[in-house]
């Protein structure tokens, strides 16, 4: 559990570093030392199966090579998170120390959602992640917009906790072996408990909440809108897949066997978030909101790893971790360089800024799904889930119909990008350095490169 | 050569290599130059494989099989046979003439223009040669996403609707095929074992070829394949992106679109559609037919209406699309022959008629048929030439369709009488509209347009020279192409039984 315990490590050095470091730029580069230490001792744990750190925890926690690769690849994509934008991160307020300590904690909470064997851990992984989030999405202390954001997703996050802990308490009850533990949950014979079904229901409804599936997603394009957009790129990419990682541990190893009796709610929520994902999507004119109701439509494609249920769909969940929060995080890095958030903000970009124009272009080809770029081959792997599974075969055909609207969003920002003329400046003045630009192509190359040969993302996982 | 470089590498890495030159080695005057070198030396390997034809003795030049995702069954397998190697030589004699015609044209940022049209051949190449489901899904996208980029950026007025419309259009029938894909995938059965893991499916043509589909599977994945593939032809009713689309198009496009794409969906009827569900495909036949037939007569009519001679040429391409759709559903060998060679045929003389179209557009300005006049006295030789090519598109004897349409015809009357017959109407209206067309634009008397028009350039004479050449050498001698594709009409013809 190397990236539990040094993030967790990490998380308070970078506290102290605010008290003692005056300097505003120095922490960016001290989150990305520590960063990069808790990325390479993960892959060490990955590769020789051993932690550096030895306690009992009661088996509460799974490190098997699946949950492993998805905590390297969520590591490896706040690595460039923080290389692309952390001189952002810097101009939001006064405590730059703070927010990376946030983030590391976050990071903390990931790696117990994605290692749970019981549904406490789950529950106390969930919470790390969301409070350091509700702080995050308010950072911008004097801007208003993003106060109410904070305050919305506070009330909204903690109601959906408590839902999901009177579901855990329902299941603990009406489990007949009394455990916490996923893989000792009694379903009887037949229909499952009543007890147990309410508590599925209970933790369906919180986790649907907590990834923004409809219809419990109003929370999202409010908060995704309010916060500070740096905030955003890594709210709705590494922590939303997080999110999505849980719920697909949570409902495999706990209710995997009653499958049947559940899976119609996930095709209605699945299909519900496509359509209202999508259709509200086509109508923004802001690319901020745009990207955020984006974000539930692909979210929509993510359940389908849940409605599915197999191996494909855990290649395809950790294959798209990796494809959207790439794709998502060097988006939001252009965005935040853009004097004006509306599409018509970006007319002309690929003239003034061709760097830019052409990796914006590369990670909106990945958001649609064009072959060759990483997007694809995840949402390749999810259909092929979803067609493995066998039940409910129409939802594909959904699912795709409703990807060929999402490219009607994806592309009027390429087109805006292309072939429209700048009518005003488009980049904020002095903000787009070397750095930014070779970080950019290094995303931009990624993609591709995973969208050619997927097994650098997967072929870790069975190890 | 054989086991280091084959032709099917040649064929696609010699456009994509030529794209990335182009797009950051050169400046921005020697683009046109290196697409052009490139493209006469794309032209050379592929007439070069027209020696290699026997399997027997080189196969290795001819296929290429790489791992690619080893444990899903997904090689990146090419290769070239009988019908993969004329659509293959159709593309790479269609380029170099659709970019020498764009010689006389000024570009706005030329690097990016031939870098795309170069990625566009490469996409083409591999949907022509691709075995490999997977690798056919990669290319067909990849053909379609720089001619997004090229349309909506170099095309006419409303081109960025217009574009985003076919590409939507296409976009979504492609992934309806991905679904089909997959669904065919998760039912074939593959021996391959690597490094001791077995691997229980697998995405090569003969793996789809001998999957286990009931015959209620076939019958609706035939429907998500076939709206793809209608979606690119296009047939009625999937045809309404194109008229706007060829429109709006910068031409040296749409000739790219009109020649060489629409003929991505008629291959993959015949590579792929027909072979992997024969049961559906006997089913589906009539309805096919019928609704090709329906279009032919309404894109004729149409046509006969259209002032706009690009609208005009696009719609006259919806009706000869549409015979050939018919023909392939007659399944027979005469006429799956016949789409073989008109597939080829139709290529070429479409890009004639866009080729003649285009110098007209420059020289004049306008496009309105109703607003040209006596072309012929200021320029008689693009006339001879033009009236060639657009009787070869009506298939007078002698040209090159003819043999093409005389086989279609002669295979759709076998099925049924009516629709030949109907189909025929087809034919005498296109002769209707293109005759009226002629002697519209080209006789009758000079107006203050077309007086000041100068005959064509020696450079234009030459690839109307050469399109001319084609014409003829194929009306009076078509055989070898036939011969060539033989023997894939023969396996198409044998998955039916």
């Amino acid at each position: 559990m190397n990236a539990l315990i040094l993030s967790a490590i990490w998380g308070l050095v970078m506290m102290f570093c605010g008290v003692f470091v005056k300097s505003k730029s120095i922490p960016k580069y001290i989150a990305v030392l520590g960063l990069s230490i808790v990325l390479i001792s993960s892959m060490i744990e990955l590769l020789t199966k051993k932690s550096f750190f030895h306690f009992g925890y009661n088996n509460m926690l799974n490190t098997e090579g699946f949950n492993l690769s998805f905590i390297v690849i969520i590591l490896f994509c706040t690595l460039i998170y923080f290389l692309l934008t952390g001189s952002e991160i810097e101009k939001v307020g006064a405590h730059v120390g703070e927010y990376f300590a946030l983030i590391f904690f976050v990071l903390c909470g990931i790696s117990i959602v994605a290692t749970f064997n019981t549904l406490l851990m789950l529950f106390i992984g969930i919470e790390i992640i969301s409070i350091p989030l509700y702080i995050l999405t308010g950072s911008d202390k004097r801007n208003l917009k993003s106060n109410e954001a904070a305050l919305k997703y506070f009330l909204m996050g903690a109601f959906s906790t408590g839902i999901m802990l009177m579901g855990i308490a329902f299941i603990y009850g009406g489990n007949p072996n009394a455990s916490f533990y996923i893989d000792k949950i009694e379903m009887g014979i037949g229909h499952m408990p009543v007890l147990i079904a309410v508590g599925l229901l209970f933790v369906l409804v919180s986790m649907s909440f907590k990834v923004s599936a409809a219809p419990f997603h109003f929370w999202t394009p409010d908060v995704y809108d309010g916060a500070p957009t740096v905030f955003t790129s890594f709210m709705s990419s590494v922590v939303k897949v997080a999110g999505f990682f849980a719920f697909l541990r949570l409902f495999e190893h706990a209710f995997g066997i009653v499958q049947d009796q559940w899976q119609v709610l996930i095709v209605f929520i699945t299909v519900a978030t496509l359509l209202i994902g999508n259709v509200t999507a086509v109508f923004q004119q802001s690319v901020k909101r745009m990207l955020a109701y984006s974000s539930i439509a692909q979210a929509g494609f993510m359940l389908l790893a849940i409605f599915a249920l197999n191996d494909k769909a855990k290649e395809g969940i950790l294959l798209y971790a990796a494809a959207y929060s790439l794709a998502s995080i060097g988006l939001f890095g252009v965005l935040t360089k853009m004097e004006d958030y509306t599409i018509d903000g970006f007319n002309g970009l690929a003239k003034e800024q061709p760097v830019l124009g052409l990796a914006a272009t590369i990670f909106l080809l990945s958001l649609t799904g064009i072959p060759l770029t990483a997007g694809f081959q995840s949402k390749f792997f999810m259909l092929m889930a979803a067609i493995q599974n066998g039940h409910h075969f129409w939802i594909v055909i959904v699912a795709v119909l409703f990807a060929a609207i999402s490219a009607y969003y994806y592309f009027r920002v390429i087109q805006a990008i292309y072939f429209k003329e700048a009518t005003k400046t488009i980049i904020l003045p002095h903000s787009i350095n070397i750095p930014f630009k070779i970080m950019l192509i290094v995303i931009a190359a990624l993609i591709l490169i995973i969208g050619v040969y997927p097994e650098l993302v997967i072929g870790w996982m069975y190890r | 050569m054989g086991n280091y470089i084959t032709f099917p590498d040649l064929l696609t890495w010699l456009p994509m290599l030529a794209g990335l030159f182009c797009f950051f080695v050169v400046n921005q005057k020697k683009a046109k130059s290196t697409a052009i070198i490139f493209s006469l030396l794309i032209m050379g390997v592929s007439i070069a494989t027209l020696f290699f034809t026997n399997d027997a003795k080189y196969l290795s030049y001819n296929n290429v099989n790489y791992f690619w995702l080893k444990y899903l069954g997904a090689n990146y397998f090419i290769g070239i046979d009988g019908m993969g190697r004329m659509l293959t030589l159709l593309t790479a004699i269609g380029f170099p003439l659709i970019l020498l015609s764009t010689v006389n044209q000024e570009q706005q940022n030329p690097k990016a223009f031939y870098g795309l049209m170069m990625f566009t051949q490469a996409g083409l190449m591999g949907v022509f040669m691709a075995f490999d489901a997977l690798t056919f899904y990669f290319y067909w996208e990849l053909a379609l996403v720089p001619v997004y980029f090229l349309c909506s950026k170099w095309g006419g007025e409303r081109r960025i609707q217009a574009t985003f419309k076919f590409f939507v259009y296409t976009f979504a029938g492609s992934l309806l095929m991905l679904i089909a894909i997959i669904y065919v995938y998760m039912h074939t059965s593959s021996r391959a074992i690597e490094e001791g893991v077995m691997i229980p499916h697998s995405f090569s043509l003969t793996a789809f070829y001998n999957a286990q589909l009931s015959v209620t599977e076939q019958n609706w994945l035939f429907v998500l394949f076939f709206i793809a593939f209608a979606i690119k032809m296009p047939i009625f009713p999937f045809h309404t992106w194109q008229p706007d689309a060829y429109d709006q198009s910068p031409t040296s496009v749409t000739m790219v679109l009109s020649g060489l794409m629409v003929k991505m969906g008629l291959f993959g009827v015949l590579r792929w559609l027909i072979p992997v569900f024969p049961a559906a495909s006997v089913h589906y036949k009539n309805i096919i037919i019928i609704l090709s037939v329906i279009g032919i007569v309404y894109a004729s009519c149409i046509a006969m209406m259209q002032d706009n001679i690009k609208r005009l040429v696009a719609y006259s391409s919806i009706a000869h699309i549409g015979l050939m759709c018919a023909a392939i559903f007659s399944m027979n060998v005469i006429s799956i022959q016949g789409v073989l060679l008109q597939m080829f045929d139709h290529g070429i003389n479409i890009i004639g008629m866009w080729v003649v179209v285009q110098i007209i557009e420059r020289k004049t300005g306008v496009k309105k048929i109703s607003q040209l006049s006596g072309l012929a006295a200021s320029a008689p030789v693009l006339t001879i030439l033009f009236i060639i090519i657009a009787l070869a598109n009506i298939a007078l004897p002698l040209t090159n369709s003819f043999t093409g349409e005389l086989l279609m015809f002669t295979g759709l009357f076998q099925t049924s009488i009516w629709f030949a017959a109907i189909a025929g109407i087809g034919i005498i209206l296109s002769a209707v509209y293109t005759l009226n067309m002629i002697q519209k634009v080209f006789y009758g008397s000079v107006n203050k347009i077309t007086t000041e028009v100068k005959d064509i350039s020696l450079q234009e004479k030459l690839i109307l020279f050469f399109i001319v050449g084609i014409i003829f050498f194929i009306g009076i001698y078509p055989q070898p192409l036939i011969d060539l594709t033989k023997e894939s009409v023969t396996n198409i013809l044998f998955r039916l039984k």
